[in-house]
């Protein structure tokens, strides 16, 4: 899994962390979730509300949540290493997350894959190599923060990157004149008129 | 092919609203409290004459499944699963129930927890999917609101909740015990069975983990009744299922279509043809990356369900149609694949976290020739160890696409190691 050790010497020192209230608002939401006793449960949802607040995960915030959660700190850090979404170090304002698994592959990752790496400069973009994003019919994909970016070629990805430089956040999904996963000209299914029309 | 009257998923590509009140025009939640008034065994009953098998990959009925669970709740809550980890390379489906269809799997979830005695349910999500989770949460929320959920779901007299539970990328989490596992709290490692979830699952209570696609299934087949679905597709092989075909082909798409149906027309009929025509296939992964590849002579006449290709030594695993064309290197394909498990192997078992890596860096070897040719027979042995060997079936499925590979593409990669060797001699 992630092969981020836990505390490399290139990783910033990160004196204390605390939540926002609000984010500790929505911690006490997640536990919530779960029956009394179960708040170690939480733990992934806490570490994402974490991540979000920091940009990465610092020791010291792992340590928060095993706090917060009554975990032993340990527990959280295997957490935190075994799952590939969190992240160890800091990272750049948007994280390219790029599928190169067979399906993308086979519809030209690898292109993408470069061009990436070629724009990844550590502040505005970080690039990483992710195994399958689950949206093959639409490959390559590019996951940036939240968002998938779809049916890209070297142009379009160019477009996408040129434009979180701007500031602006270009429309996520397909990139090509395509409706979500339906084939491209328009669906060869569900075309009867009362579907159509609600 | 399937008329549109017949497709569960009508608005598979989101050109609807996907809320409340879009999705009650298009008949979900419609009377619900009717098939709840049945009670628990009818509505298994009724799964059961339906045929389904689960949608997941391993095609087990359903129906079955839902009765291991406890008949009466005594000490322990009941839980119900939803396993939305979907991330078997080539597959897509669930994806697009979760945004664009929500509440198909949300009063899925209250009638299946309602069959099995659970007043709980959690939907575990990938991590990736955040916008899909977006949405589960928002639909969940509406039936609340709408007392669709929570206490007295729908006026049944059963109390529900539902909760959305977010992973963090870990393809072994889709395996059943590693995602009770990080439910709770802990690395995604897969539980030895027995016992099984239905006896001791999530916090140790009795669960059932059931795919998406099974889930959100489930009240159009209660409410449409067993021998609509049932009178779809073939014998042991019935109902609609969502395909996702990606790959060489002119369009990918995701689509529902009749189970059984011909692989060829399934290309040819939505997918715009095979890239340069069928005569320009080379290859086709039929359900996912898990299953082995099938050879363009197979691939003809094939029809897509779990009896025909498992006559054919491959699978309907996640109904994930991966094509290759000619143009492609399918040695390296492969080698991709392996790497794939090598790096979503959990490292529990030895030979699956040792055999992943050795199977990769050998393939990797295979893509340039860089081997004997009886390594082909020591990689294929090396495959049969780790496969049957391991917790989970990860072992398994990181063994199936290489042994597919050597069943059909062995000439390929002989040709390889004999055009290096010979390049070799000559320098």
């Amino acid at each position: 899994m992630s092969m981020i050790t836990a505390d490399p010497k290139d990783v910033p020192h990160v004196e204390s962390f605390a939540f926002t209230p609000e984010n500790l608002a929505k911690a006490k939401e997640l536990m919530a979730n779960y029956p009394p006793g179960r708040q170690a449960s939480a733990v992934i949802g806490v570490l994402d509300l974490a991540q979000r607040q920091q940009g990465w995960l610092p020791r010291v915030a792992m340590n928060e949540v095993a706090r917060l959660l009554d975990m032993a700190p340990i527990r959280v850090y295997e957490i935190a290493t075994f799952y590939t979404m969190f992240q160890l170090k800091p990272k750049g304002k948007y994280l390219l997350q790029v599928c190169t698994t067979t399906p993308c592959w086979l519809r030209g990752s690898d292109a993408i894959m470069k061009a990436c790496e070629h724009a990844a400069d550590g502040e505005t973009f970080s690039v990483q190599e992710v195994e399958c994003l689950g949206a093959c019919v639409n490959a390559p994909v590019v996951q940036i923060n939240d968002d998938f970016y779809e049916d890209l070629d070297e142009a379009s990805l160019k477009k996408v990157l040129d434009a979180f430089k701007r500031g602006e956040t270009p429309k996520p999904g397909p990139q090509v004149d395509r409706q979500t996963s339906a084939p491209e000209g328009g669906p060869t299914t569900l075309t009867t008129a009362t579907l159509r029309s609600e | 092919m399937l008329a549109d009257r017949d497709r569960i998923f009508t608005n598979l590509y989101g050109f609807h609203d996907w809320r409340l009140p879009g999705a009650r025009a298009r008949g979900a939640w419609d009377n619900t409290k009717a098939i709840l008034d049945k009670g628990p065994e009818a509505i298994i009953d009724e799964m059961k004459k339906s045929g389904l098998r689960g949608r997941g990959g391993a095609g087990f009925p359903t129906g079955l499944k839902w009765s291991f669970m406890p008949k009466e709740v005594k000490d322990r809550p009941h839980y119900l699963i939803v396993n939305a980890d979907e991330s078997e390379p080539g597959t897509c489906k669930d994806r697009d129930i979760m945004r664009h269809d929500p509440h198909l799997l949300v009063e899925g979830c209250l009638v299946a927890g309602f069959a099995m005695r659970a007043n709980a349910g959690y939907i575990y999500v990938r991590g990736e999917f955040y916008n899909e989770a977006q949405h589960l949460m928002a639909a969940i929320k509406e039936a609340y609101e709408a007392g669709l959920l929570g206490k007295n779901a729908c006026g049944s007299g059963w109390d529900f909740d539902l909760y959305v539970h977010r992973g963090a990328g870990a393809y072994i989490c889709g395996e059943e015990t590693a995602l009770l596992e990080s439910l709770e709290g802990k690395k995604g490692m897969p539980r030895l069975k027995p016992p099984f979830p239905a006896g001791a699952g999530l916090y140790g209570c009795p669960s059932t983990v059931n795919n998406v696609e099974s889930i959100a299934v489930a009240p159009t087949i209660l409410r449409r009744g067993a021998p609509w679905f049932a009178g779809i597709g073939r014998p042991n092989n019935t109902g609609t299922k969502l395909f996702c075909i990606s790959g060489h082909v002119n369009k990918p798409c995701n689509v529902e279509e009749e189970m059984g149906i011909p692989l060829r027309e399934l290309i040819d009929r939505h997918c715009g043809g095979v890239r340069g025509g069928w005569d320009n296939l080379l290859a086709v992964i039929p359900g996912g990356a898990s299953v082995p590849l099938l050879p363009k002579s197979i691939c003809d006449t094939v029809l897509m369900d779990f009896d025909s290709l498992r006559d054919q030594k491959s699978g309907l695993g996640t109904a994930a149609v991966i094509v290759m064309d000619k143009s492609t290197d399918v040695v390296k394909a492969i080698a991709r694949l392996s790497q794939f498990y090598k790096h979503e192997s959990c490292g529990q078992c030895t030979p699956c976290r040792e055999g992943t890596g050795w199977m990769w860096r050998v393939m990797e070897r295979m893509v340039v020739g860089n081997a004997r040719i009886d390594e082909i027979d020591a990689l294929e042995d090396v495959t049969k160890q780790v496969e049957g060997h391991t917790i989970c079936a990860l072992g398994d499925a990181a063994a199936w696409p290489i042994q597919g590979l050597i069943r059909h593409f062995r000439p390929e990669m002989e040709r390889r190691i004999r055009a290096r060797t010979e390049k070799l001699a000559a320098e």
